[in-house]
């Protein structure tokens, strides 16, 4: 299960994410990118990963909350509690 | 001796507008705070203590929390109330600062840390600190280490990861959650922060154990809460209510009305408002959240009919987008679009049709922010569209009213700072 995150103080509104994944991604009025935080259907998540490569502030991650068996991904907000 | 169970006040006990109270004055009306934990942990966690600044959080989770991380561990007192309608902090600090130290000296014992700072943004308060730390020799026969620090005076410092940029000597500007404090607070060691009222309350339960909390309150809001009052009361200023205690009632210990009110804020510049009905809402956590609201860092304001909730509310949008610490784009962009929005509704009615947009900029702000300041501003200027819609609709068509020309007068008033129990 993967879901799209945005850093809203990297976040300088370039707006690749939203051309790059219209699907989950839109721009409010004044050009910041909108996410709602539901998991990514698989087919998109390669789009997703694209999205989050193009982001020039590197604002955009992929958080993968659980693991996918066999890979091992690094999840940027996996906290050890 | 101590407070009896079912005595109110509780943290005003002894309280003098004039001076600070001295520890052997603070003694003699709570007792001593006993040596060792006493098993705090468990007593918190029974007391139902919530934190007092806003958030709300059970203090014991967070005590636990902290306590579950590796690294010896630090406690912060959040004592920089920015809050503009809040003033218990700063009356906590300044006139009974060891109610707040107590706790303090209470929760660093239950987690093991030697390391307290109390973070205070007026020079008042932090003067008797300084004093009543000095009273106890610095914490030393405690047996931790206690000062105090100043940090800016802003909205924001108050935000618990710009606090810790504050303490750190960054500028106060929130970061990025996860890490929370309790993971990687002050100088990346596991940090219990809470508000200043939380500490006095854990101080008086470290001596009275959870049943003396419990005794006043109800189920769901045990103990008590301070609460400031301001607006359309005969004496604004900070009361200790118990929890559940109706509106009414407090309107009462605060002098009564002074007009027919239109309005009431529950909760500061990041609360709700709601209309006359609310006079019967009860104030604890539990009971407001089944009406929306929550009473934030304890704020109840008064609306009278002689004010304008329209300017009111744009005046605050303003001061809310200016407070921004202009890390979001969502948050700079979208705040300063509805306080301008709102000026001009207030000034000179609605020719651009910005008034249409205003609430689905307040749903387009909330939660996309680092910090919580746009969820905050939003629900302040939505609540205020749907209380006072006709109001709105009537400055929409003709711009300024009445009472907004009578209002820059009555602002000049100068507020009354009375302590009522």
């Amino acid at each position: 299960m993967s879901k799209l995150r945005v850093d809203p103080i990297r976040c300088t509104a370039h707006g690749m994410c939203a051309e790059l994944l219209p699907e989950r991604v839109w721009l409010d009025d004044w050009g910041y990118p909108v996410i709602d935080g539901e998991p990514l259907s698989a087919d998109l998540v390669e789009h997703a990963r694209r999205a989050v490569a193009a982001c020039p502030v590197l604002a955009l991650t992929l958080d993968q909350s659980s693991r996918p068996a066999g890979r091992e991904p690094r999840a940027e907000t996996t906290r050890r509690r | 001796m101590s407070l009896p169970a079912h005595a109110l006040p509780r943290l005003l006990a002894g309280f003098s507008p004039d001076r600070q109270m001295s520890l052997a004055e603070h003694v003699h009306v709570h007792g001593a705070l006993p040596a060792g934990d006493r098993g705090l942990r468990q007593e918190l966690s029974r007391s139902g203590l919530h934190g007092c600044g806003g958030g709300s959080f059970p203090f014991a989770r967070k005590l636990d929390a902290v306590a579950a991380r590796r690294g010896r561990p630090v406690v912060v007192v959040n004592g920089s109330e920015g809050e503009p309608l809040s003033w218990k902090d700063k009356l906590l600090l300044g006139h009974l600062p060891h109610l707040v130290l107590d706790g303090a000296v209470a929760s660093a014992r239950a987690l093991g840390a030697r390391e307290i700072v109390v973070a205070v943004e007026s020079t008042g308060a932090a003067g008797a600190v300084h004093r009543a730390i000095n009273e106890r020799e610095g914490g030393r026969r405690e047996g931790v280490s206690l000062r105090v620090q100043a940090v800016p005076a802003s909205y924001l410092t108050g935000q618990e990861t710009a606090l810790i940029a504050a303490l750190s000597g960054r500028p106060p500007l929130p970061a990025m959650t996860p890490p929370y404090p309790f993971e990687k607070g002050l100088a990346g060691r596991p940090t219990l922060l809470s508000n200043a009222e939380t500490y006095a309350h854990a101080g008086l339960i470290a001596r009275n154990g959870a049943d003396w909390f419990r005794a006043l309150g109800t189920r769901e809001s045990p103990g008590t809460r301070l609460v400031t009052v301001t607006g359309a009361v005969a004496h604004a200023g900070v009361i200790e209510v118990a929890g559940g205690t109706e509106v009414k009632a407090l309107l009462s210990a605060a002098g009564g009305i002074t007009e027919p009110v239109v309005g009431l804020l529950f909760g500061g510049y990041a609360g709700i408002w709601a209309g006359v009905q609310a006079r019967h809402w009860q104030l604890g956590e539990a009971e407001l959240r089944s009406h929306g609201a929550s009473l934030g860092p304890g704020i109840v304001l008064v609306l009278g009919q002689s004010s304008c909730p329209v300017s009111e509310t744009a005046r605050a949008a303003r001061w809310l987008s200016d407070q921004s610490a202009g890390q979001c784009g969502p948050c700079v962009n979208g705040l300063d679009a509805i306080a301008g929005a709102l000026e001009q509704l207030c000034d000179r009615g609605d020719h651009s049709g910005a008034y249409t947009h205003l609430e689905r900029w307040c749903s387009l702000v909330n939660r996309r922010g680092a910090c919580s300041l746009p969820d905050g501003a939003a629900r302040f200027v939505i609540t205020a569209l749907r209380t006072f819609r006709p109001v709105f609709k009537d400055h929409a068509l003709h711009g300024r009213c009445e009472s907004c020309h009578q209002q820059g007068a009555r602002r000049a008033r100068s507020r009354e700072r009375l302590v009522r129990v």
